[in-house]
């Protein structure tokens, strides 16, 4: 260190750093002494609350875990606790549900109100990134309030979907079914494919295409009618959607029903069997039935 | 470090700094003297009657029918009620609350301008439990010269014990207080067990030891600084006193001149102030009823009492500090007669406020309906169209039954063409259909409501008006929701 006297600002009288930038002065003005001791204080609770909380992560890939802190304090542990909580709290309603069948929990009210509580959150948690708030759907994920079901909108057939899902190949007893993918496979041609989307579109009403419609007749007659039925109606049995209405689940456009056809659409649902608990599951069937759609 | 040097920017010689002058008080500790007489008397029967009331009043039974609280007075926040004997108030009849608030402060503007600070100096809790606590205090210590002697000697074994008997049962009179207040809000008999068992929920203790605390700070070592520096009713004083307000007044057309009194001279050619400082000693405020209407003046009418005794002492009649007006007292002064006006502007127009207020209030407690009934309409989906082309929405009913039985209202929904509805659990109806149901006693019951119009019924900007029809009665009620179509 050079023994050099230090600059005063002759204006205000305050040292400065020597700092200088287009002539101006950077004056030497400290940390208020109060803010400077918070600052040590600080760096002390830091010490403290690095041995009593857990607070330096585990390296990844050495096999280390992050360090405890002498309190054993978990968030992950804090939560399971609130979720057991939770769950006590709800045990004399859960079992009720439990014990009761679907159609008495629907027509029992203080039951159908907990049933509907319950679902609706098991719904926003759970159901809702696919089927939308209030089961509105979306598309390629079937909207749940409305009267139109591919396989089954009675309470049982609800609570079965939940349970087993839909082509869950994990599940034996999930909803399973397969429609060919005919352009990709080569089971038809694309100008075949052509002529029957024109057909399917004439079955609501779509198209007025009569060459086409009357080249894909046959066509349909051979490799739709099995599954679709020879009007079109759709099986609940195994999934098929019913043609003749205007509801389309991947969109009604030439092109949409074009690639139905062309690569096939087998869209899945998982099983909730095993993720969710009972209750929940039969909340939710509830829950799903009041929507509206529920068929008796 | 960098040391900093603040040099005044100002030209010349930095200003010499004034010695400044201390805005703080130090107390000074006051020991009232025991008055006796009619306005004591009457202090300690008001004292009775309220802690009385603060008391007893959890514990009184007031049935109401099962699953209901039977407590006469409670907030009950876990059921989101307020119940007052025959009076209940649920959280949508909140107003009923303001319309009491509203009710209190005209009532206490009446009786202000009618007499004065009697709330001050009698009812206000912070002057009852003063008393209660100064009583305490005269108990353990004696009375004002004994404590003065006590508090300027020695720490002995005898001020030792004295002052801590007194610190003791303050604490635990604080206790009680702090514990009957937790009283109002829980069913008393239950929440006084548990707390002793340590089962109470959170709030109740620390309420307790809030009120505990706050009594024993304010009745024990605040007291009059409370009504001085906390309260802010003197300072509304000042805007509702008047003149012809009936205050604790020293008739100084009567007692001037004052002096000591000469066996001698009598009462001849002076006034009946013998200036014996009687009332200054009595006052629980420390101050001098005889420098006029103050601030801190609780209007508690013990000086009256005191100054009674000297003039019967001094053959003298009773009277010469006594309720009275302003104006009177100036009047008598001036050589004129006076007399008490009940009739004024302000305590005709408060009194009318007061009646128009109440027979509002009761008018509508008494006709409000037992229900309370909302159409909630679903956001999401906000329509559903059907495959044969109806559309639907999707409705919560939310039916509060305030009576204390189950009821049956029959459920139509009107002015909405061709609507068919269902409520789940309960049943489908057809167009101009009614269902019925039997909301629970005392409850708030939830219902999911779809109600369908067919394709050819349909246009945009619809409302649906759901109706109530109480069977018994006849009585409805109606709520009214969108019904919407989408862009059809």
């Amino acid at each position: 260190m050079t023994d050099q006297k230090p600059d005063i600002d002759e204006h205000t009288g305050v040292e400065t750093t020597g700092h200088t930038w287009d002539g101006i002065q950077e004056l030497n003005t400290p940390l208020p002494r109060w803010w400077l001791f918070i600052f040590f204080a600080t760096i002390v609770w830091a010490v403290i609350y690095m041995v009593l909380m857990p607070a330096i992560p585990a390296l990844p890939g050495t096999g280390m875990t992050n360090t405890p802190g002498t309190r054993g304090h978990s968030d992950r542990a804090l939560v399971a606790q609130e979720i057991r909580a939770l769950n006590a709290e709800r045990a004399a309603g859960a079992a009720s549900l439990v014990s009761a069948s679907l159609s008495e929990i629907e027509n029992d009210l203080s039951l159908q109100q907990f049933a509907l509580a319950m679902g609706e959150s098991a719904f926003g948690d759970n159901c809702a990134t696919c089927h939308g708030a209030g089961g509105r759907g979306a598309k390629g994920y079937p909207m749940l309030a409305d009267d139109i079901w591919l396989w089954d909108g009675t309470l049982n057939g609800i609570e079965t979907t939940l349970l087993h899902g839909i082509r869950h190949t994990e599940d034996p007893d999930t909803r399973q079914s397969a429609m060919p993918a005919f352009g990709r496979d080569g089971l038809l041609s694309e100008k075949e494919i052509e002529d029957l989307v024109q057909y399917v579109l004439s079955l609501s009403g779509g198209s007025n295409d009569a060459a086409a419609i009357s080249r894909a007749a046959p066509i349909f007659a051979q490799q739709c009618a099995v599954c679709h039925g020879a009007a079109g109606a759709g099986s609940r049995q195994i999934g098929a959607p019913n043609l003749t209405d205007e509801e389309w689940l991947y969109g009604g456009e030439v092109r949409d029903i074009s690639l139905t056809i062309h690569t096939a659409r087998n869209s899945k649902m998982p099983a909730w069997q095993g993720r969710l608990d009972e209750p929940t599951i039969k909340a939710l069937a509830v829950y799903v039935h009041s929507l509206g759609g529920g068929e008796k | 470090m960098t040391r900093v040097t603040l040099i005044s920017s100002r030209e010349g010689k930095p200003p010499q700094p004034e010695r400044p002058v201390s805005l703080y008080e130090k107390r000074n500790q006051i020991y009232p003297k025991l008055a006796h007489g009619k306005f004591r008397t009457v202090k300690w029967l008001v004292m009775a009657i309220t802690l009385g009331i603060y008391y007893v009043i959890p514990w009184i039974r007031w049935p109401r029918g099962a699953g209901i609280p039977d407590q006469a007075v409670l907030a009950d926040f876990a059921g989101e009620k307020f119940y007052f004997f025959f009076f209940e108030i649920w959280p949508q009849e909140i107003y009923f609350l303001g319309g009491l608030i509203i009710l209190a402060a005209l009532a206490l503007f009446l009786v202000t301008s009618v007499l004065g600070r009697v709330w001050c100096g009698y009812t206000c809790p912070q002057t009852v439990w003063t008393d209660l606590y100064i009583w305490v205090e005269r108990a353990f210590e004696g009375d004002r010269a004994a404590r003065m002697r006590l508090d300027l000697g020695p720490l002995t074994f005898n001020k030792a014990w004295r002052k801590a008997g007194k610190h003791a049962v303050w604490i635990l009179i604080a206790f009680v207080t702090g514990g009957a207040f937790i009283l109002y809000w829980h069913d008393a008999p239950t929440i006084a067990r548990s707390f002793f068992k340590g089962e109470s929920p959170l709030t109740a203790y620390f309420f307790a030891g809030v009120l505990t605390f706050t009594t024993y700070m304010l009745a024990g070592t605040m007291r009059e600084q409370v009504c001085t520096y906390l309260c802010p009713w003197p300072r509304i004083q000042g805007a509702l006193t008047d003149e012809d307000a009936l205050n604790v007044t020293y008739r100084y057309d009567r007692g001037e001149p004052r002096g000591a009194l000469h066996k001698e001279q009598g009462f001849a050619g002076r006034g009946d102030c013998i200036d014996c400082k009687q009332c200054v000693q009595v006052c629980p405020m420390g101050i001098d009823i005889r420098d006029g209407a103050q601030l801190e003046c609780i209007h508690c009418a013990l000086c009256i009492d005191a100054c009674d005794d000297i003039m019967r002492k001094v053959d003298r009649p009773a009277g010469l500090i006594a309720y009275d007006t302003d104006r009177a007292v100036s009047l008598r002064a001036a050589g004129q007669t006076s007399a008490y006006k009940l009739l004024r502007t302000r305590t005709v127009l408060y009194a009318a406020l007061i009646v128009v207020i109440s027979a509002l209030m009761l008018w509508g407690y008494t006709s409000k309906s037992a229900y309370e009934f909302n159409v909630l309409k679903d956001r999401s989906p906000p329509f559903v169209r059907l495959s044969d082309g109806s559309v639907r929405n999707g409705y919560t009913l939310k039916l509060v039954n305030k009576s204390t039985t189950a009821q049956t209202v029959n459920v139509s929904v009107i002015g909405l063409d061709g609507a068919e509805f269902e409520i789940i659990g309960i049943g489908t109806a057809p167009h101009g259909g009614t269902l019925t149901l039997t909301p629970e006693a005392h409850g708030v019951d939830r219902y999911r409501m779809l109600v369908t119009v067919p394709r050819n019924e349909q246009s945009e900007g619809e409302r649906l008006i759901v109706q109530l029809t109480d069977i018994h009665s006849g009585d409805t009620i109606t709520a009214a929701a969108p019904f919407t179509t989408g862009d059809r």
